[in-house]
């Protein structure tokens, strides 16, 4: 679709059972920043798709959208590909955003790729930053910057020649704005274009049964590497004594020795907590983009040049292994 | 049952190291490998041949050394395979890549389609889904795992964040598996000798004859404005000290901290 420029910037607002994600929230955010160092006149309008869901359109102004568009229909109660691919197509060709994010959940990472796929524009994976051309103040084209080769390499994309631009952005990279309930905006009812899809049938919603915390809430994360993965119980346990959560790396995960809702880094969760302790992590670039914007990264490992450490504000030249045996007895006496 | 899986020659991404001197990858030596996620999708594959029977093709878009990975493909099991290469092709975007695959994939026979959630070096998991919008068929990523399949009717269990869909899909469709739940079985010693001489078909655009302004450079909607490697900020140097010491230091930073 090649237009030459397009009219504000769209955001998916992603809901599941009455409750709007927060990457959305942290994207209207973001939105509103971007709008904000331009003279465009552009709005953050909220794209909001579901059945009975005005009060989300309501707390999607409240979080900072200038207007929302909801289509609110029974055949889009749960998300479904083919039919949430169907309504957006027709918003986007009705309306030409120029730019549509789309937080980085599975079900953003579902449907972004297929709507560029239909109505033909770029779309950039999961990136970590979003900007306007520098160079060009009266440019709408977007610098989106994405971490690539597992986190080793950073690549700023651009799509110039079609609209809109589409991402898919990381959850958890932005911050939300604090809720106002004196902020207004107009909501647009759009009537849904249905078409029958009848190709997938859900039979059965298992939810995990294990509920872990969720570690990109957690405000201490205690993570385990290589270097302590005969000792996992112990790192465990100090993590519930600071009543912090569990962390891990890839190395770790993908051994079988930690579930993969622990993982940190590129593949994993990001985390920024108010105290990430680093054990036994060499630091790959592949952990560190992960973790690298916590509050105070304390760091241990035995090799000195581990690159954990340029990330680290506390780093201890040491065997973990015998470092948390002791800080585990010391924090059980206090 | 005609199944088509998709696979990607990568390096392998846990090998590479950044030159903190020069600020760019150290990519010399780092070994190829077939993308972790695609393994899981052609493992999906050969147990549906084992329980069902399927003929398994395996199709891949790269440069010519990507035969040598198709060959692995073909001694774990698979029965036949194709490089896609042309290049034309160089330089696609998502958007080019996928298109390109699906005009190849038009060209065979198809129930089902498997590709990997993502590649481990591009980490953009589009693919899938645009190939399925391509070829206008149902998608259903993130599987996790395939339990049967009943005529014409998949049954497939599908990861959320917090958690899992059990669900049937009509083929034909496509499936982006994740490689948590299957493991790629060996290359068949028997089958490595036996194939070793099987032709790969190189399928080019003198086959495929897509339109070049929606291939490669060219025909990508996106491009990369400059990549760069993130700048190492030196914090504080990291401190020796004994075990006893090192505890008290990080009870110490604990306590100030939190």
């Amino acid at each position: 679709m090649n237009y030459t420029d397009g009219k504000d910037i769209y955001v998916f607002i992603e809901q599941r059972d009455q409750t709007i994600s927060e990457g959305s929230l942290e994207l209207i955010a973001e939105a509103k920043r971007l709008i904000s160092t331009r003279n465009f006149n552009d709005e953050v309008v909220g794209v909001l798709l579901g059945q009975n869901i005005e009060s989300l359109a309501y707390e999607t102004i409240y979080h900072g959208a200038d207007r929302v568009i909801m289509c609110d229909d029974e055949h889009l109660l749960h998300y479904e590909t083919h039919q949430y691919v169907d309504v957006l197509a027709e918003i986007v060709k009705e309306k030409h955003p120029a730019a549509f994010l789309f937080s980085g959940t599975i079900n953003g990472r579902d449907l972004a790729p297929r709507l560029s796929a239909r109505i033909h524009t770029g779309l950039t994976a999961d990136a970590t930053h979003i900007a306007y051309d520098e160079t060009d103040l009266k440019s709408k084209t977007l610098m989106i910057t994405r971490p690539a080769f597992g986190g080793n390499l950073y690549a700023t994309i651009i799509c110039p020649n079609h609209h809109p631009q589409m991402s898919t952005i990381r959850e958890h990279v932005f911050e939300k704005l604090a809720r106002d309930n004196k902020r207004t905006g107009n909501i647009d009812y759009y009537v849904y274009p249905h078409k029958n899809h009848d190709a997938i049938k859900v039979l059965e919603v298992i939810d995990k049964k294990e509920k872990t915390i969720d570690l990109t809430k957690a405000h201490i994360i205690v993570s385990a590497g290589r270097g302590v993965s005969n000792c996992i119980p112990l790192v465990k346990d100090i993590a519930k004594r600071v009543g912090g959560s569990l962390g891990a790396s890839r190395a770790l995960v993908d051994a079988g020795l930690v579930e993969k809702d622990f993982q940190v880094g590129q593949t994993g969760k990001t985390v920024k907590p108010t105290i990430y302790l680093a054990c036994g992590i060499s630091g790959a670039v592949q952990h560190t983009a992960g973790m690298e914007k916590s509050d105070y990264i304390i760091a241990i490992n035995t090799d000195e040049s581990a690159p954990i450490f340029d990330v680290a504000d506390l780093g201890i030249i040491g065997d973990a292994k015998a470092i948390l045996p002791i800080l585990s007895e010391k924090l059980q006496n206090q | 049952m005609n199944i088509i899986v998709l696979v990607k020659q990568v390096p392998d991404t846990t090998e590479i190291h950044v030159d903190k001197e020069t600020g760019t990858l150290k990519r010399a030596g780092v070994p190829t490998i077939i993308n972790p996620d695609d393994q899981a999708g052609l493992e999906v594959a050969l147990t549906l041949k084992e329980t069902i029977g399927a003929k398994v093709t395996v199709l891949t878009m790269g440069p010519g050394q990507a035969k040598s990975m198709l060959h692995e493909c073909l001694a774990t099991g698979a029965d036949e395979a194709y490089l896609i290469s042309d290049r034309q092709f160089a330089g696609s975007d998502t958007w080019a890549t996928s298109k390109i695959l699906s005009e190849a994939i038009k060209t065979l026979d198809y129930d089902l389609i498997i590709a990997g959630r993502q590649a481990i070096d591009g980490d953009t998991a589009q693919v899938g889904p645009q190939v399925a919008e391509f070829l206008k068929i149902p998608q259903v990523t993130y599987v996790e795992k395939v339990h049967e399949v009943y005529q014409n009717t998949i049954t497939i269990t599908k990861a959320y964040e917090d958690y899992k869909v059990v669900l049937n899909a009509k083929m034909p469709c496509l499936l982006t598996v994740l490689s948590d739940a299957y493991t790629l079985r060996y290359m068949d010693a028997k089958r490595l000798f036996e194939t070793a001489h099987q032709p790969i078909p190189t399928l080019t655009n003198d086959t495929l004859s897509i339109d070049v302004e929606h291939i490669g450079l060219k025909g990508s909607p996106t491009r990369v404005k400059k990549t760069f490697v993130k700048a190492v900020n030196d914090k504080r140097k990291p401190l020796a000290l004994n075990p006893e010491d090192a505890a008290n230091k990080i009870i110490e930073s604990l306590r100030s901290i939190s």
